[in-house]
């Protein structure tokens, strides 16, 4: 099994084709939609995520290259909101990568982005949403 | 050589008086004594933020025309559900109160994102407020709807009024069972993975005046960064826990309901927050000055981190099934560590309240009383000690249980 996210770009010709569909139908995968939009130019955009076995999964995937759908990895970065934060340190110890690190002086809370690999878990548990993860499209 | 809070107001009007916060005055006693502190300090400023639930508002958004009844009726601020009990056209509104069509924690954890403290925060912030309401019509109020945005601008009086705030002590939250638990305290790993506290410690108001000598009803306060004050005693109020040596409780104990002007306060200091798997909240900052009358209060306000011991009590069940039983007894200096040892383990300390915060505070306040915009009052009433010999009951309800079984 694979789970995979990716952005599709649709060419505006694929617009109104059940390209998708035949995804769970030819090729037996799951897919989840985590956002679709038409940009101004009629280009169709979405973010799926696409789970199912891994040889259906690379077939699956060349039948959309084939098709002249361009895809590209979906890439997350998780930001700190300088302003919502309190710190209360409280996700400090909770960050598994030391992204987050409070100052044993001024107790005041860093966020090292760099470190951060996105597991999301300050996201969860900052009770002002002062972590927010953000889908770089 | 005692001190009267008069005298000291006098020396505040002149520009005269020396402030210090909490974390300062730890070091004047320890290098001038106790004796000379008392002399040459005047008042000693305290600060927390964090977590409360206990902390509500009301209002009155003057009446409409044609008049509406709200009292006996249902009232939405938006969409959460404020209390309309009382007369035409006061609302109050519960920190921790949900939208009807929230999951809770149906999905758990629950996630809890808006609540009655987010609408708090987006009033004080000046923000417009969706307020629908449906009610009976009277000869007098003959309105039965209402689908307004209101502005605390517009408001009659908006007030914070807090039933049970500043906590003086608090447990320390762990989680003994194999599956991570979402509490009040936050989210608490499986077999002691973290443990989660919530107090400014040696700068929290009630820590530095151990037995409420010179904090009682009507003692002026920083409340949400307006001014506020302290009408009661909280509810659970507990005096009468056990104390160390220099007086401090070694439990949750004392607890101040507090009230203040919303219109003075600001976003800042009043912060709506989502506790996942458990609910919402209002993060409230809260500043006591003490005046420092004699050697006795000098002390008590050089208490410091090391010296206040809280009890590590399991969430996982006694917590829940109201055990008695604390596993160990910390201090705030090796909390704050990040670390702290229990049943042999090291376990990581994560904490709720801001100590950022309660320092920015207590230097807010230090700068109001130099700066003479802000005067200390004398209380007119004490809020109860130990020796008022109130005790914090558990319930004791009748339950019904058998009887509804037997039927
Ligand atoms: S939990 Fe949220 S508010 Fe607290 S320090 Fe972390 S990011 Fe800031
Ligand atoms: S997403 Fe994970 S790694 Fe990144 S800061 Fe938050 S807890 Fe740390």
């Amino acid at each position: 099994m694979r789970t995979e996210r990716v952005v599709l770009h649709f060419p505006k010709h694929l617009a109104d084709k059940p390209v998708i569909v035949n995804l769970v139908r030819k090729f037996d995968l799951d897919f989840n939609i985590l956002k679709a939009t038409i940009t101004p130019d009629e280009e169709g955009v979405m973010v799926l995520e696409i789970t199912g076995e891994e040889e259906n999964f690379q077939k699956g995937i060349k039948y959309l290259k084939d098709l002249d759908v361009k895809i590209q990895p979906l890439s997350q970065d998780v930001i700190w909101d300088e302003e919502k934060c309190t710190h209360c340190s409280y996700c400090v110890n909770y960050c598994p990568t030391k992204a987050l690190q409070r100052d044993k002086e001024t107790y005041l809370v860093k966020f090292d982005p760099q470190k951060c690999t996105t597991c999301g878990i300050c996201v969860d548990i900052c009770p002002y949403k002062a972590m927010e993860i953000r889908l770089i499209v | 050589m005692a001190k009267t809070i008069e005298e000291i107001n006098e020396k505040i009007r002149q520009g005269k008086a020396v402030v210090v916060t909490a974390e300062e005055m730890i070091d004047i006693v320890r290098e001038k004594g106790v004796e000379k502190a008392a002399r040459e300090v005047d008042v000693v400023t305290t600060g927390t933020f964090g977590m409360m639930c206990s902390s509500g508002i009301y209002f009155n958004i003057g009446h409409t025309k044609p008049r509406i009844k709200l009292g006996g009726g249902k009232v939405y601020l938006n969409n959460v559900p404020a209390y309309a009990g009382y007369a035409a056209v006061d609302i109050f509104l519960g920190a921790t109160a949900l939208p009807e069509d929230d999951p809770r924690n149906r999905y758990y954890p629950g996630k809890f994102v808006y609540g009655g403290a987010h609408v708090i925060e987006e009033l004080v912030s000046g923000k417009d407020i969706l307020l629908t309401a449906i009610t009976y019509g009277t000869d007098c109020y003959p309105r039965k709807t209402l689908s307004a945005y209101i502005n605390i601008k517009d408001l009659n009086e908006a007030v914070l009024f807090n039933v049970r705030n500043a906590y003086q002590n608090y447990n320390v939250a762990v989680n003994l069972s194999n599956k991570t638990i979402y509490t009040y305290l936050g989210m608490l790993r499986p077999n002691l993975g973290n443990a989660n506290y919530s107090s400014a410690g040696q700068l929290s108001p009630l820590l530095n005046d151990p037995f409420y000598k010179t904090i009682g009803i009507g003692t002026r306060i920083f409340l949400g960064g307006g001014i506020g004050y302290i009408v009661w005693h909280g509810t659970q109020h507990d005096p009468s826990v056990i104390r160390g040596e220099n007086g401090v409780p070694r439990r949750g104990a004392g607890t101040i309901a507090v009230i203040g002007d919303l219109k003075q306060m600001s976003p800042k200091w009043l912060k709506g927050a989502s506790i996942i798997g458990y609910g919402v909240s209002l993060s409230v900052g809260i500043g006591v000055p003490i005046p420092v009358l004699d050697e006795e209060i000098a002390f008590y306000t050089s208490v410091k981190d090391e010296e206040i011991y809280a009890p590590v009590v399991d969430y996982s069940k006694a917590y829940p099934e109201r055990e008695p039983e604390v596993i160990a007894e910390v201090n705030y200096k090796e909390l704050r560590s990040g670390e702290i040892e229990i049943l042999g383990k090291k376990v990581p300390t994560n904490s709720l309240s801001s100590y950022a915060k309660a320092r920015e505070i207590a230097n807010i306040l230090k700068e109001w009383i130099k700066e003479g915009k802000f005067l200390l009052t004398k209380p007119s009433a004490p809020i109860p000690g130990p020796e008022s010999g109130i005790k914090f009951k558990p319930f004791s309800g009748r339950e019904l249980k058998e009887e509804v079984g037997s039927k």
